[in-house]
C-alpha cells in the first residue's frame, strides 16, 4: 500500500503520519504538496494534523480551497480511502466530505492527553481489524475538537452505523461523545484523536496501529 | 534632531558612553546611529554588566561543537548528528502583554535553533509568577499566568514543536516581575550546521520572512531597565507573534540551506535588522551594506530609525553565494514568503545603512560589538538578602495535614493544568514528557535519546546565591541521572535585579562563580544562555527586586529505551533510598517548602552540598537504570522525602501510579526535618532487586537504605516505628491534582 500524506503550509503532523506508515506499519508513504492538482498513484490519503494555512478564519476553512483538496475530493468520490486526522478532520468537514463541524473545546482550552476511544463498529475499512467495543488509548491534541452536527445528522450517522469511535470520557464536549465518523460511502474517515501517535511502544501505546492495519488489509487483502 | 541630554536618557545611554560614541565615530552620530548604538549597547545585547563575569564559565568539552557567541550552543551526540539548544528569557514583555510576550519568547528561541540548521524537537519553560492568591495582586497574577500559558501553547502547538516539560514557581517577589524563560532544543546533521557569519565581499544579503513594522521598536532597551508605573505605556514595544509564519520560515530555511547556496544566516530577534547586520559582518570580519528601500515593509512612512530598530517577528537575514540567489528565492516563493536582496557584503568592517541611496548610518562593526561598554560594576559587598539566619521554633501537630498542605501548594502541586495545554507529543519523539524529573525525546536519526532538565530555585539562591546555584546544577544533573541520562552540557538564564546596585551585582557574581565551579565539576559546560537584569519594580518609594533566579537547563544523553519514570509500578517492591536520609539543622531548613507553606517563613542557609558525593549518587542511579533494576525512580527536591514518596504514588500519564508504600525510617532527625528537609544527593527507587542496588551503592561508596515496600493504595511513613504520616493515596492524589485549578478559579 502507498499512502499519500498531504502537506499544507502549517501541517505539523505530516511527518508523524509518514513515519507511522513507513516505520511502524511497514508500508510506503509519500508527501502530497498542497498545490498539487492530483494525488498521483497512491492507494490512500491521509490529511494530517496541524494548523493548515495557520487555521486563519476558521480551522480548515482555507485548506478546502487548495488544489490538493479538489484532488482528494475526486479521489474520495472514486472510492479512494481518505483519513482526516485532527486538523484533517476539520478540513474534511469544511470540504463537505464529512457532515458536521468541529468547534472550540467545551473547556475553551487546548488539550493534549491520551484518551480512551471505543470502537463502535467494525464495518469500515478503518476498523475492520478491530473488535467492536475495543478500547483504544490514543492521544488527542486540539483546541477545537468538539464535534457538533444537527440532531437529524447525528441520528443519521448512528442509524447508518457511521460513528466509528466514541470517547469513553468525553474530553471536549463532542455531541454524543463522537470522536470519529465516516461518510456514507464508508471510505472517508475523520477523527480528532491521533492514531499515528499511538503506533510505537515507546510512545506509550500502539493502539492506533489497528486503524492503519485495517486500511492496509482492506487495500492489500493478500497481506491480511 | 539634536542630541540632547534628554534624548540620550531616553536611549539609556550615559554621558560617558556618549563620549565613547563620539570618539569611535569621530563625529556626532545621526539619530539613526544613536538608535543603533542604544540597542547594540543595551544590557540585553551587549551584556555590559555581566560579560566580565560570564568569562569565568566553563564552555568547552570534547562534545562541545559550538560554545557561547552563536545563536545557540551545539554538542555532538554521535553518529554524525548534533543538538543545538539554548534558553532565553522574555520576562519584561510577558509582564506587559502576557500572551504575546510569552508567544514571541517561544518564537525567538525557536529561530535561534533553526538558524543553526537544526530542526527544533523540544521546548521547555521555566515560569515565575506572583502568588495566585496574593491579596493585592492575585487577580493580575492569575491573568498573567493564563496569558503566558496560552501564549506558549498557541505558539508552540501551531509551530509543531512539543513542549515537553518545565517548572513553575510562585513568590511575591515576582508580583511585578514575572519570569518567562524558554528553552529549546533541535537536532542537526553535523555537516549541515550553519553559522551566523557573513563572508565573501559581493555576496548578496537577503531578507526573508515577515514584513517589517513598527512593533517592538526598542524592545531590547525596554528589557534593560527596571519597571516603573509607566511600564504599561510601553505595550506598543511588545512584538506580536505569528507561529504559522514561523513554521513556514522554518521549513523554508531548512530547505534553502539544503541548496548549498547559503553562506550564513541569522535570525532577527532583539534589535532586529541592526543586530543581525552588524553581528554577521563582525563575525565574518567583513561589513554589510544595505539600502532600507529594499526592506519589505508593513506600513508606509517608516523612518530609517524605526526600520533598523523594529523587532517585528519571524524574520531572518541571510547571505547567499553571488549568482545563486534564484535558488534561494525559489524556495521562499514555494513557501509563500517574502525574500528580498537588501544589500551586499563589503570588504570594510563597517555597517553601512542607506535609505534610497543616501547614507543614514555608517558605523565600524567593532564600535558596536568590541567597543561596547563592559562594566566591572561594584560588588564588594554581601549579596542582598532580607531573610534572617535564625529560624523560629516550631513543632508540627499533624504531619499528615502538613503533607497535604504542601502537596496542595502552588509550587508543589500538579502542573497538569498548564502542560495539558501544550502539545507535548507532536513529532512522536517524547518518551518521557511533562511532570517527570527530566524529559526525554528520542532522536529518530540516531536511535539514541536526549534528556533535558530545567531547574531554578530563587528561594535558595536568595539565601546564598553561590551555594544555591550549585544546588540547581546538582539537581539538574540528578534529574537526568534519575532517568538514566549522562549530563553533558548546559545553558543558563540569569534573572536578576538591577546590577547597578552593588548588593544585587554581588548576587550575580556569586551565582556565576558558583555555577562555574559546579558546571566544571559535573562536566556540563555552558554553551550559551541569556542574562536578564533590571527585574525590579518601583512602586512609589518601594523597590522590589526578584530573588536572584538563575535557571539552568542541562541536557543528557542515553540510549533509547522504555523510560524509567516516577510512579511506583507494582506493589510488593522494595523502596530504596539512594544517597541516604541526608542531614539537616534548623538553619538549613529555612529555604524548604515546609518553611514556605507551613510556616510562611524564609530563613537560614541552603542545605549543604558535597559535590563529590552527589556525583557518585548520579553514577549509581544511572547504573541502576542501565541494569534495568529501577522500576521507578524519582529524585528528592522540593518538599523533601515525604513529598517525593507521595509523588511516586500518584497517577501521571506514565504507566503505573496509584500504588502506595509502607515506609519506616530509622533516623535521629526530628520528624519535620526527616520528612521535609530538602538536602540534595538522594533518589528514591522501587525495585525487585534491592540487593543488587545495595551492591551498586557500595561500589560507588554511597549510603543506601531499603526504607520500605510498595503496597496497594496507602502511603504510610514511620519514624523508627512511630507513625508519622498515613493517608490513602487517592486522597493525596486528588488534593495534589486539583490544587492549581482551584487556585486559578478563585
Amino acid at each position: 500500500m502507498k499512502v499519500g500524506v498531504v502537506v499544507f503550509p502549517g501541517s505539523n503532523c505530516d511527518h508523524d503520519a509518514w513515519y507511522a506508515v513507513t516505520h511502524n506499519l511497514g508500508h510506503e508513504a509519500e508527501f502530497l504538496w498542497h498545490s498539487d492538482p492530483s494525488v498521483g498513484a497512491v492507494d490512500a490519503v491521509i490529511v494530517p494534523g496541524g494548523f493548515s494555512y495557520g487555521d486563519y478564519l476558521r480551522c480548515g476553512a482555507i485548506a478546502k480551497f487548495s488544489p490538493i483538496m479538489s484532488a482528494v475530493k475526486k479521489f474520495a468520490a472514486d472510492g479512494g480511502i481518505v483519513m482526516g486526522i485532527c486538523n484533517g478532520f476539520q478540513i474534511l468537514t469544511e470540504s463537505g466530505l464529512l457532515p458536521g463541524a468541529l468547534i472550540r473545546n467545551r473547556g475553551l482550552k487546548f488539550i493534549c492527553a491520551p484518551v480512551d476511544l471505543r470502537v463502535e463498529t467494525t464495518n469500515s475499512p478503518f476498523t475492520a481489524m478491530a473488535r467492536k467495543g475495543q478500547i483504544l488509548s490514543t492521544p488527542i491534541a486540539h483546541g477545537e475538537g468538539c464535534y457538533i452536527a444537527g440532531e437529524r445528522t447525528l441520528d443519521e450517522l448512528e442509524a447508518e452505523d457511521r460513528v466509528l469511535f466514541r470517547y469513553v470520557n468525553n474530553p471536549n464536549g463532542s455531541l454524543r461523545d463522537i470522536a470519529g465518523i465516516c461518510n456514507a460511502g464508508r471510505n472517508v474517515l475523520g477523527m480528532m484523536p491521533h492514531p499515528e501517535r499511538a503506533t510505537d511502544p515507546l510512545m506509550g501505546s500502539t493502539d492506533g496501529l489497528v486503524i492503519l492495519q485495517s486500511v492496509a488489509a482492506t487495500l492489500t487483502p493478500a497481506a491480511k | 534632531m539634536t542630541i540632547t541630554a534628554d534624548v540620550l536618557a531616553r536611549h539609556h545611554i550615559t554621558q560617558e558612553e556618549y563620549q565613547v560614541i563620539l570618539k569611535e565615530l569621530g563625529r556626532e552620530p545621526t539619530f539613526t546611529e544613536l538608535g543603533i548604538f542604544s540597542v547594540m549597547w543595551s544590557e540585553h545585547c551587549s551584556y555590559k554588566s555581566s560579560r566580565i563575569h560570564l568569562k569565568k564559565l566553563p564552555t568547552r568539552s570534547k562534545l562541545v561543537v559550538q560554545g557561547p557567541g552563536e545563536n545557540a550552543g551545539i554538542i555532538d551526540i554521535g553518529q554524525g548528528y548534533a543538538i543545538a539548544f539554548k534558553i532565553e528569557s522574555h520576562n519584561h514583555p510577558s509582564f506587559i502583554e502576557p500572551f504575546q510576550g510569552a508567544a514571541t519568547g517561544v518564537g525567538g528561541i525557536l529561530r535561534d535553533i533553526f538558524t543553526m540548521g537544526a530542526r527544533p524537537i523540544a521546548v521547555m519553560d521555566a515560569l515565575r509568577f506572583g502568588p495566585l492568591d496574593d491579596p493585592h495582586n492575585g487577580r493580575r497574577n492569575r491573568r498573567i499566568l493564563d496569558g503566558v500559558v496560552s501564549g506558549i501553547s498557541h505558539y508552540g502547538n501551531c509551530f509543531g514543536v512539543p513542549t515537553v516539560g518545565g517548572e513553575c514557581v510562585f513568590e511575591p517577589v515576582y508580583n511585578g516581575n514575572p519570569l518567562v524563560n524558554v528553552f529549546a532544543l533541535g537536532v542537526v546533521r553535523k555537516e549541515d550546521i550553519f553559522y551566523a557569519k557573513a563572508t565573501g565581499a559581493g555576496n548578496p544579503v537577503i531578507y526573508v520572512g515577515s514584513k517589517t513594522g513598527k512593533d517592538g521598536v526598542h524592545g531590547a532597551t525596554m528589557a534593560s531597565a527596571e519597571f516603573t508605573e509607566e511600564a504599561m505605556a510601553k505595550r506598543p514595544n511588545v512584538q506580536v507573534g505569528d507561529p504559522f509564519m514561523e513554521k513556514l520560515l522554518l521549513e523554508a530555511c531548512l530547505e534553502a540551506m539544503k541548496t548549498g547556496a547559503i553562506v550564513g544566516i541569522q535570525d532577527m530577534g532583539a534589535a532586529g535588522l541592526t543586530c543581525s547586520t552588524c553581528e554577521m559582518g563582525s563575525r565574518g570580519n567583513v561589513g554589510i551594506e544595505i539600502d532600507l528601500m529594499h526592506v519589505p515593509q508593513r506600513e508606509t512612512g517608516m523612518s530609517p530609525y524605526e526600520i533598523m530598530l523594529s523587532e517585528s517577528q519571524e524574520r531572518m537575514l541571510l547571505v547567499a553565494e553571488k549568482g545563486r540567489e534564484k535558488e534561494v528565492f525559489d524556495v521562499f516563493e514555494k513557501w509563500g514568503l517574502d525574500a528580498a536582496t537588501i544589500g551586499v557584503v563589503i570588504d570594510e568592517n563597517t555597517l553601512r545603512v542607506k535609505d534610497h541611496g543616501v547614507v543614514v548610518a555608517e558605523i565600524p562593526n567593532a564600535s558596536l560589538t568590541g567597543a561596547a561598554p563592559m562594566y566591572d560594576r561594584p560588588h564588594a559587598v554581601k549579596p542582598f538578602r532580607a531573610a534572617p539566619i535564625q529560624g523560629p521554633s516550631f513543632a508540627s501537630s499533624d504531619l499528615t495535614a502538613d503533607l497535604r498542605r504542601i502537596l496542595s501548594s502552588a509550587d508543589v502541586c500538579s502542573k497538569r493544568y498548564i502542560w495539558q495545554q501544550y502539545d507535548h507529543m507532536v513529532r512522536t519523539n517524547t518518551t518521557l514528557g511533562p511532570g517527570a524529573d527530566a524529559a526525554i525525546v528520542r532522536i529518530k536519526e540516531t536511535g539514541t535519546s536526549v534528556a533535558m532538565a530545567l531547574d531554578g530555585n530563587g528561594r535558595m539562591c536568595s539565601l546564598d546565591p553561590r551555594l544555591g546555584v550549585q544546588l540547581i546544577v546538582a539537581e539538574c544533573c540528578r534529574n537526568l541521572s534519575t532517568v538514566g541520562a549522562l549530563p553533558v552540557a548546559a545553558t543558563n538564564n540569569l534573572n536578576f535585579g538591577n546590577p547597578e546596585r552593588p548588593e544585587i551585582m554581588a548576587q550575580l557574581v556569586e551565582a556565576i562563580e558558583g555555577m562555574a565551579e559546579a558546571c566544571a565539576f559535573f562536566d556540563t559546560p555552558i554553551t550559551g544562555g541569556n542574562v536578564s537584569l533590571y527585574n525590579e519594580t518601583r512602586t512609589g518609594e518601594e523597590l522590589v527586586a526578584i530573588y536572584p533566579t538563575p535557571v539552568i537547563g542541562i541536557v543528557g544523553l542515553l540510549p533509547t529505551q522504555t523510560p524509567v519514570s516516577m510512579p511506583f509500578r507494582n506493589p510488593g517492591r522494595d523502596v530504596v533510598l539512594l544517597g541516604g536520609l541526608g542531614h539537616c539543622d534548623l538553619a538549613q531548613f529555612g529555604g524548604t517548602q515546609y518553611a514556605k507553606v507551613i510556616l510562611s517563613d524564609l530563613w537560614g542557609v541552603p542545605p549543604a552540598l558535597d559535590m563529590h558525593y552527589e556525583k557518585r549518587v548520579h553514577a549509581a542511579a544511572r547504573q541502576a537504570v542501565a541494569e534495568g533494576l529501577a522500576e521507578s525512580a524519582h529524585d528528592i527536591s522540593d518538599g523533601g522525602l515525604a513529598v517525593a514518596l507521595a509523588e511516586c504514588c500518584f497517577r501521571t500519564t506514565s504507566p503505573g501510579g496509584g500504588i502506595g508504600a509502607a515506609i519506616d525510617l530509622a533516623s535521629d532527625l526530628r520528624p519535620e526535618f526527616l520528612l521535609f528537609h530538602e538536602g540534595p544527593s538522594r533518589i528514591v527507587i522501587s525495585t525487585a532487586n534491592a540487593a543488587r542496588i545495595h551492591a551498586i551503592a557500595a561500589e560507588h561508596d554511597i549510603e543506601v537504605h531499603t526504607i520500605g515496600r510498595t503496597v496497594e493504595g496507602r502511603l504510610s511513613i514511620r519514624g523508627s516505628g512511630t507513625l508519622l504520616i498515613d493517608s490513602p493515596v487517592e486522597e493525596l492524589d486528588s488534593i495534589w491534582e486539583e490544587a492549581l485549578e482551584q487556585l486559578l478559579r478563585d
